[in-house]
């Protein structure tokens, strides 16, 4: 089509950008410049972390397995203590997310209730329940699981909800249409239907613990942290390798069996 | 003013024992009046089929019959309790006794026939022997099986919804309102979503049951022929309220037809 066949009134392929747009722009723009600043981050000190870096990497490898065995069994701490405070989580987010969930609620207070527990559970970051958790049954295992579970809670709580929000609407009309209960409607119909991306959703907290519960043992919460902490403060960087290599793997593998799982289930 | 007394006006047909008797009723959704003093009266036994243009309000006055939408004003009374003056659990109590067939069948499509037949039983039992068939008991499971045969689908007792044809849903929907051994149907055009082979199935599937039990069914239904064919009465809503009612057996097609050309056009 030529310029010429060009139908009169068709509008413009851009708007040219008015004096607000312009200006939040660069207030943007200054915002993240200000960030920077406010950071600390240099080209200067780049310069000089660089080779640091590659000293420690150097002083890595090659990894040193003398100590796998230890490393092994606190992988296995690490894992056990994943799984364990997910599933509690995962099972205690059900019922608080049956509470905050817009159609399912009993009462307006009882959702906003349940809605801030949630928040509160996810908003504030898992090493920081690790630490009170420490202080509340001690170091070691126990308390890494508290932490992973009430982080689960917040992070399974919201997508059980918005799961169960946004669920087909009509299985459940019928069930109420026909008398039944609150309780006889999650069951019958809102579970059922969920219960793909309630599994998705499980899964992917799993992952999400296992990865968490490397971290949780740098601040006495058990697990392979404790080793990792250790091997880095004795300056153990070929150990702390090793360590590193574990975990990943773990994790690698992890994500790799849930992900079948996840394809198997939905 | 309570529900009864508001029926001391109701006619004297309304009054005498009818199925379900409406008297006044109104809803509003924003400004627009969909329902605006609708009386109504049904007898026991009868098979009435509601008609009118989309929008006119006749899924709303069905529903408005076990307050799956809350009515503004007005009273209803069915099977001999004033539906607008009950509780949560007597309202619960009411609708178990009413079986609700629904447009969009509204089952749970990961779930097996059989056990979204068992769910009708909700509206007599609860608790988790409802929940799934496998769970439930032999009396349940062999109740269920028998609503499924009784549509033609005791083959398909445990295939999933989801893989069943619209038609087949449709049936296994009846089936669990059989479950529930109502005593006055309603079904919100059941036959919408259907070829016109199947939907005549689901429309004759539903007469025949009430009559074999000598329920009322009161029908939503856009096809013209449906509702000559399976109803003794036809009323036709426009306009906020009751336009006509008349004998089914004096009903014709164009006559009916006339009448939705002359609502699309006003």
């Amino acid at each position: 089509m030529t310029s010429s066949t060009v139908r009169p009134g068709l509008p413009p392929r851009h708007a040219a950008p008015n004096v607000v747009s312009v200006a939040l722009w660069c207030a943007a723009v200054a915002f993240v410049m200000w960030s920077f600043a406010g950071a600390g981050l240099s080209l200067e000190r780049l310069e000089r972390g660089i080779p640091a870096l590659g000293n420690m990497l150097s002083r890595m490898f090659p990894p040193d397995t003398e100590r796998l065995p230890q490393i092994l069994s606190s992988l296995l701490v690490t894992f056990q203590m994943a799984v364990a405070g997910c599933v509690l989580g995962v099972v205690l987010a059900f019922p608080v997310a049956v509470l905050a969930a817009d159609n399912l609620s009993p009462h307006p207070a009882v959702k906003a209730a349940a809605r801030g527990l949630i928040a509160l559970f996810r908003t504030v970051p898992d090493l920081v329940w690790a630490l009170l958790f420490v202080i509340a049954v001690g170091l070691g295992p126990p308390a890494g699981i508290l932490a992973i579970m009430v982080d689960k809670i917040g992070f399974a709580g919201r997508f059980f909800a918005e799961a169960m929000e946004e669920a087909d609407k009509g299985p459940r009309e019928a069930l109420e249409a026909l008398g039944a209960t609150r309780t006889g409607v999650v069951f019958s119909a809102i579970l059922p239907e969920c219960l793909p991306s309630f599994v998705a959703t499980s899964l992917f907290a799993l992952e999400k613990a296992v990865r968490g519960s490397v971290i949780l043992g740098l601040v006495g919460a058990g697990g392979i942290g404790v080793e990792l902490k250790v091997a880095f403060d004795l300056f153990d960087y070929d150990t702390a390798a090793t360590i590193i290599i574990a975990v990943f793997l773990l994790v690698l593998a992890v994500e790799q069996v849930s992900d079948r799982i996840r394809r198997c289930l939905i | 003013m309570s529900g009864v007394e508001r029926f001391e006006g109701v006619t004297a047909r309304s009054a005498s024992g009818a199925a379900v008797a409406v008297f006044d009723l109104r809803k509003s959704f924003g400004e627009r009046a969909v329902l605006a003093g609708v009386n109504v009266s049904i007898a026991q036994g009868e098979s009435v089929a509601l008609i009118g243009a989309n929008g006119a309000g006749k899924s709303t006055f069905l529903r408005c019959l076990v307050r799956l939408t809350e009515p503004d004003h007005g009273a209803i009374r069915i099977l001999d309790r004033v539906v607008t003056d009950l509780g949560t659990k007597d309202l619960r109590r009411f609708r178990s006794q009413v079986g609700v067939v629904f447009q969009k069948h509204n089952l749970v499509p990961r779930l097996s026939a059989l056990t979204n037949v068992v769910h009708g039983v909700q509206s007599r039992a609860g608790g988790p022997r409802t929940w799934l068939q496998g769970l439930a008991s032999t009396e349940v499971r062999d109740e269920a099986h028998a609503c499924l045969e009784a549509v033609g689908l005791g083959e398909r007792a445990l295939q999933r919804v989801g893989s069943l044809s619209g038609g087949q849903s449709q049936k296994v929907a009846v089936a669990r309102m059989l479950m529930q051994r109502p005593r006055l149907i309603l079904a919100d055009e059941p036959d919408a979503s259907l070829d016109p082979k199947a939907g005549e199935e689901i429309m004759e599937l539903l007469l025949r049951v009430a009559r074999e039990k000598s329920l009322t069914l009161v029908t939503v239904s856009h096809r013209l022929e449906h509702a000559i064919r399976y109803s003794d009465r036809i009323i036709g809503f426009g306009g906020g309220g009751v336009s006509f009612d008349m004998s089914a057996a004096a009903a014709s097609v164009v006559e009916l037809r006339t009448f939705f050309s002359e609502r699309v056009a006003a």
